[in-house]
């Protein structure tokens, strides 16, 4: 038994049998503390799946089992990161990465006695990120890949069994991009979360995945799943090895094939 | 001069050319003051009659900011159930816009049959004006929270109540402040229009039986008492605004103009 299985779920978006469908026959397990990197062409459904996951939406057909019992409500153990930040922007950095401690059970009933282990567990985290010192700093005087980096320490805050993550490094330049697929890879190999991250970029898929899942267009099935066996820490020079870019190369074809002419 | 400085004194530039024509026409086309006082007759009747335009001016301005507030809180509790339940929306929103565009003075009447000459109505014709820019911004604000936003909250476990308290109402803050300007100047606006048609004290009044005694110097400074109340309201929260949402500087929150 995987900790998190789908089986055949179909989810289509509106009540009628007009709406659309985005998710068909989509079938997926992961494992207890795997780094999956699920990639597929725009709109077949990565965003949906995720939010299957969450138990955010239900699935219209099929089953979504985590830890063994079916998602019915919304799990209270994911973190979540977008790729807009949306941190608050009245709120500074430290409090925005708190807001999970404010809302999430247990947490919200110690919120009181637990303000200075809450306090140091946000500077650990910030520092983690490469964030030391902007605790007190306001969302909009970070730039995008520092409000980034706090968006995924608000994911991580509550200290969640599943994160799940939607593009967050998609409206990133190449390099701050590069330099927070190693953070995220430290913040994983440190944490041991299980971890879904829908992407657009394969090398950022294979750079931080332990099994990319490509899905196909539109309804989103599963269609190929590869496992990436590179010794980690993995780091920039490691995208330049043969061995790294034949999986690349290999997931595009996959991604071509499965898209519908 | 610095341009800073240039910028600060244009306003009242304009305001002085704009008083400085106003008395060119009447020299130079021979206006009687019973059609239209000269600035000096105006500031006379407003000397003169300091003591009655003050009073009225008062109350005016309790009728104003009592209609006002009732706008606020039920303007604010609106916004929030429509901005929040997409059924509330649905099923409110289109009925206020319909009400909103109801010419309020048309129902002056209807309201001076109902309670009587004076106070009451002028309140109501003050909050019928003013709630709708306050509805509209508050739900605006609430229903442009990004879905993001309420997926991760709902994902944390978080209730209706975390999502109002802890996201909407703070995200709602600078357009509920943008909103309360307009508001507070159509609230203005509802109380002198009501004064007018059906009252018997205010400002609005003394403009009614002043031009029927053809007084127009007293209308005119009747009006200038109205220009600067409603000036001085208006300026009252916009400072009130930035000092409140100064998070939101680097956000456009957007106004709804009101309708009359
Ligand atoms: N709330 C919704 N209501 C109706 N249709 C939706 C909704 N959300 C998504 N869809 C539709 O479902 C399909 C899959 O959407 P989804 O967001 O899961 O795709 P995606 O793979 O994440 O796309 P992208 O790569 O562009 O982010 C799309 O065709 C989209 O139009
Ligand atoms: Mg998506």
């Amino acid at each position: 038994m995987s900790f998190i299985e789908i089986r055949n779920v179909d989810l289509r978006y509106g009540s009628s049998a007009s709406g659309t469908l985005a998710v068909s026959g989509a079938s997926l397990d992961i494992e207890l503390g795997e780094f999956v990197a699920l990639v597929g062409p725009s709109g077949c459904g990565k965003s949906t799946l995720l939010k299957l996951i969450a138990g955010l939406v239900k699935p219209s057909a099929g089953q979504v089992r985590v830890s063994g019992r079916e998602v019915t409500e919304p799990l209270k153990t994911v973190g979540m990161a977008f790729q807009n930040a949306t941190l608050l922007p009245w709120r500074t950095i430290r409090d925005n990465i708190m807001l999970p401690l404010e809302i999430a059970e247990p947490h919200r009933r110690t919120l009181k006695q637990d303000r200075e282990k809450n306090r140091a567990k946000v500077d650990a985290l910030l520092e983690k990120v490469g964030l030391t010192g902007f605790a007190e700093r306001m969302p909009w005087q970070l730039s995008g890949g520092m409000q980034q980096r706090a968006q995924l320490c608000r994911a991580l805050i509550h200290e969640p069994s599943i994160l799940l993550l939607d593009e967050p490094f998609a409206a990133l330049d190449t390099f701050t991009r590069e330099d927070l697929w190693s953070v995220l890879q430290d913040l994983w190999l440190f944490r041991k979360c299980t971890i879904v991250l829908v992407t657009h970029e394969l090398r950022e898929a294979v750079y931080l995945a332990q099994t990319v899942h490509v899905m196909s267009s539109r309804p989103g099935r599963l269609i190929k799943n590869r496992s990436v066996e590179i010794a980690r820490p993995r780091t920039l020079e490691t995208t330049f090895e043969p061995g790294f870019v034949d999986i690349v190369h290999g997931l595009r074809q996959a991604i071509s094939e499965g898209k519908t002419p | 001069m610095s341009s800073k400085t240039l910028e600060r004194i244009a306003p009242w530039v304009t305001t002085l050319i704009l008083v400085l024509l106003w008395w060119l026409v009447i020299v130079v086309f021979d206006v009687k003051a019973y059609i239209l006082p000269t600035p000096g007759e105006t500031l006379q009747a407003l000397y003169q009659y300091r003591y009655p335009l003050m009073t009225n001016g008062l109350s005016t301005l309790t009728t104003t900011v009592i209609g006002f507030g009732i706008a606020v809180v039920f303007g604010l509790a609106l916004g929030i159930i429509v901005g929040s339940s997409r059924l509330a929306y649905c099923a409110v929103y289109p009925v206020i816009v319909a009400f909103n565009s109801v010419p309020k003075a048309a129902l002056v009447p209807i309201l001076v049959v109902w309670f009587g000459l004076g106070f009451v109505p002028a309140v109501i014709t003050a909050f019928m004006l003013s709630f709708f820019p306050v509805v509209a911004n508050v739900a605006l604000a609430f229903s442009t929270i990004e879905p993001e936003l309420t997926e991760l909250m709902r994902s944390l476990g978080g209730s209706r109540r975390d999502m109002i308290v802890k996201i909407g109402i703070p995200r709602s803050l600078p357009y509920f402040f943008a909103s309360l300007k307009i508001a507070i100047t159509l609230s203005f606006v509802g109380s002198v229009i009501a004064e007018i048609i059906g009252g018997n004290t205010g400002i609005g009044n003394v403009m009614l039986v002043a031009s029927s005694n053809f007084n127009m110097p007293l209308v005119f400074a009747a009006l200038v008492v109205v220009g600067g109340l409603g000036i001085g309201m208006y300026a009252l929260f916009d400072v009130w605004e930035r000092r409140f949402t100064s998070w939101s500087v680097r956000d456009v929150a957007s106004t709804t103009p009101g309708g009359g």
